[in-house]
């Protein structure tokens, strides 16, 4: 992937915008932002079932005799642990332990494949092949693959029409391959919303748009609403999963970040781990925290973290949770003030709101299975 | 796009409703849908000054922030207080139950620098 002066259209397009879709350019790709409405959306993803085009994201598939040792030498968390038809979340890192990308891990039977953010595709790729070993092969299927997200409780009622599939037998993180309305599809029971719920992908333009349209018609029953990029925003922050180039980026490494569950320094060698080591040893200058603000605000990134007069970090994501209900964010502070409890004030465009410091996640009674 | 005849507009997307000296205003249907649903209002008190151009509250939607401009010189006689409990309104019924305040206008004339609703139109056509 190069430099693209158009902004790419996902198969989905045409549907979005017959659905009165607002679009924004989202790092290359024409994107639903939102539909009905951001909160509404959200609402009834917790509620209900909503539907999502995230074909933008990226997919590389590893194939070859080495790919177990290339795969586990390349990210954080333990691939020896993944079982066939498992899916894993894990960091990318550099040498330094910065994250290149957060991504989930499929082990299929002959080959593994890496779901990255489209904002990261080039550079992941660059950095993957920059490192092959021995007999490993990289395909990158980013432009083949479409993937529609099935969010909400009810998602399982929403697909169960259309998929031969026992669904009831995939676990969370766990996959099969199938069909879905006919059309070959990997059917995941992941999402990034705290919601039970799945995410079908689908090598094949018009097969994607196929799934749509069934799901469209299937999920009527149980009230399915297209959703966009801005419901999908909330309902992860609500639930404190973090976003690559908001709360995570090349200067911050899993540890500070909440993702040392990730981190599996006993498993030998791999990219990060020295300085993570290094970091681990020394003890951690900050960490990535939940502020949970009192009044009314609505916290954006870069707003200013203090304590007392003086700047102590930045807000990194931030939101009125719908869910929730109060204003919400992300943000780097020392690790002195990142205990439960601790006072901070977030400066919201020159007004100084308390905040205080809470577990992760902000919203606990999703249906996520 | 719903906009109606009997208003005047600002650049920044106001609209204002002549009742002699009195202005009330709000945002207009086009601005509340760029800026999606709306969390909360910052709007200023009763016996405020307003000076034409200069911020006068803000309005927090999900996806931005956004200021508000007095769009004539005033002091402000009235303040919607439903409008800061249900800041949705203002994405349901702009012109009507989401109006923000009223400005008790020190200079009438000003209402002929606004734009009518035919000059807004082909204001925000121009952008799009």
């Amino acid at each position: 992937m190069t430099d693209r002066s158009e902004p790419v259209r996902t198969p989905l397009f045409d549907r979005h915008t017959a659905l009165g879709a607002k679009m924004v350019d989202f790092h290359g790709f024409q994107m639903p932002v939102q539909y009905s409405g951001i909160q509404d959306e959200h609402r009834k993803v917790r509620t209900g079932v909503g539907m999502f085009d995230i074909s933008h994201m990226g997919e590389f598939e590893i194939w070859g005799q080495d790919a177990f040792e290339y795969v586990q030498r390349m990210v954080t968390n333990d691939a020896g642990q993944l079982k066939i038809f498992q899916v894993q979340y894990t960091g990318l890192c550099y040498e330094h332990g910065g994250l290149v990308d957060d991504l989930t891990l499929y082990r299929f039977p002959d080959h593994y494949l890496m779901v990255v953010n489209a904002s990261n595709i080039p550079k992941d790729l660059d950095w993957l092949e920059q490192h092959v070993a021995g007999d490993v092969e990289i395909r990158n299927r980013s432009e083949e693959f479409s993937l529609i997200a099935l969010q909400g409780p009810k998602s399982e009622a929403a697909l169960r029409s259309l998929t031969s599939s026992d669904l009831e037998r995939i676990a969370f993180y766990w996959f099969v391959p199938g069909e879905v309305a006919g059309v070959p599809a990997v059917i995941s029971r992941t999402g990034y919303t705290g919601e039970d719920g799945f995410e079908i992908y689908i090598d094949d333009p018009q097969g994607a748009v196929t799934v749509w349209d069934a799901l469209m018609e299937a999920g009527e029953s149980v009230g399915i609403v297209p959703v966009g990029l801005g419901a999908r925003d909330s309902l992860r922050l609500e639930v404190g999963y973090n976003l690559y180039g908001n709360d995570i980026w090349e200067e911050t490494t899993p540890l500070e970040a909440r993702m040392a569950w990730v981190v599996k320094l006993e498993k030998g060698d791999f990219l990060g781990r020295e300085a993570m080591m290094k970091q681990k040893e020394e003890g951690l200058s900050r960490r990535l925290v939940g502020l949970e603000l009192r009044g009314q605000a609505f916290p954006r990134p870069g707003y200013p973290v203090l304590r007392g007069d003086a700047e102590i970090g930045q807000v990194t994501s931030g939101t009125v949770g719908p869910s929730v209900g109060v204003p919400i964010a992300m943000a780097y502070v020392p690790t002195e003030l990142a205990g439960k409890g601790s006072e901070l004030i977030v400066d919201c465009r020159g007004r100084e709101v308390e905040a205080t410091v809470v577990g992760l996640p902000f919203y606990t009674r999703g249906s996520r299975k | 796009m719903n906009i109606p005849q009997d208003l005047v507009y600002s650049k920044e997307h106001e609209w204002c409703r002549v009742d002699g000296d009195v202005v009330v205003i709000g945002i207009t249907d086009f601005a509340q849908g760029e800026l999606g649903d709306v969390v909360f209002l910052e709007l200023p008190e009763v016996g405020d000054t307003a000076t034409t151009g200069e911020e006068f509250g803000t309005i927090e939607a999900v996806k931005a922030v956004a200021e508000l401009f007095a769009p004539v010189n005033g002091e402000v006689t009235e303040v919607n207080a439903d409008v800061i409990d249900s800041p949705e309104t203002v994405n349901e019924d702009p012109y009507g139950n989401g109006w923000m305040i009223k400005i008790s206008m020190s200079d009438p004339a000003e209402l002929d620098d606004l734009m009518d609703a035919s000059g807004y139109e082909a204001m925000i056509g121009e952008g799009e």
